[in-house]
């Protein structure tokens, strides 16, 4: 690798929202396969999408679950950032990715796990939401806070917050 | 007309796939072997370049025919 090409990426998954998912596992699996370091820091809404598609319901009380039956968790369920029309949108845009040949979020996200991205759920957020560990995917690394996303942050070529 | 090694089909696969299976691909070769990686995705023509020169593999050869691209790339 030459020394001008960037060899680490960052990316801090914030919005959990469908289609922010795909470019987000579209370039973390693209520079893992490119060679680079790559880190996703999940954060806030975009947590959610780690939770098994199976587990229903996460919080500890009325309004942490108030919270998660109002944004279900789970990839399978996440919604469009945009027309969403109660996830007839969000079907729609899996149809749409299914008949141009893209590769589903869930698929994307395996390919990532293949090639080493490090998936890092926030800490604070699982505490926050009542996420348990074991209603999160397999695969993912250890549970990190602001200081550890950030030392990776200042030692990546690229930072990127979706 | 390059010797190819090992083949990688992604025909039909949509971006970021054909990169991907790339990567997967070159990981079974030994340096200095050439693999050959088929493409119908439009995107691939600039992204297969990228990707190799980005991960210091050589792009040997290109060419496209009736609707598939192919790249002989040669592991560094």
């Amino acid at each position: 690798m030459s020394d001008d090409t960037p060899d680490s990426m960052t990316i801090i998954a914030f919005s959990g929202d469908l289609d922010k998912l795909w470019p987000t596992f579209i370039l973390s699996s693209t520079g893992a396969a490119s060679g680079m370091d790559v880190t996703v820091f999940f954060t806030f809404w975009g947590l959610f999408p780690l939770v098994k598609d199976e587990v229903r319901m996460t919080g500890y009380d009325s309004m942490t679950k108030a919270l998660a039956g109002m944004n279900p968790p789970g990839m399978k369920r996440a919604k469009l950032s945009k027309l969403n029309m109660g996830g007839s949108g969000a079907w729609m845009m899996r149809k749409v990715a299914e008949k141009n040949k893209l590769a589903p979020p869930e698929e994307l996200f395996e390919m990532c796990m293949e090639l080493g991205v490090n998936l890092w759920p926030c800490q604070m957020t699982m505490d926050l939401l009542g996420v348990q560990p074991a209603q999160m995917v397999e695969g993912l690394g250890e549970p990190v806070g602001a200081a550890t996303a950030l030392q990776k942050m200042a030692k990546s070529d690229i930072n990127l917050f979706i | 007309m390059t010797e190819a090694s090992k083949i990688v089909d992604a025909k039909g696969q949509s971006c970021p796939m054909p990169v991907l299976l790339t990567a997967k691909g070159i990981k079974d070769l030994e340096s200095g072997q050439v693999m050959l990686v088929e493409v119908t995705d439009s995107g691939a023509r600039s992204d297969i370049p990228a990707w190799a020169s980005q991960t210091g593999n050589e792009l040997v050869e290109s060419s496209e025919a009736d609707g598939v691209m192919k790249f002989y790339i040669r592991k560094k």
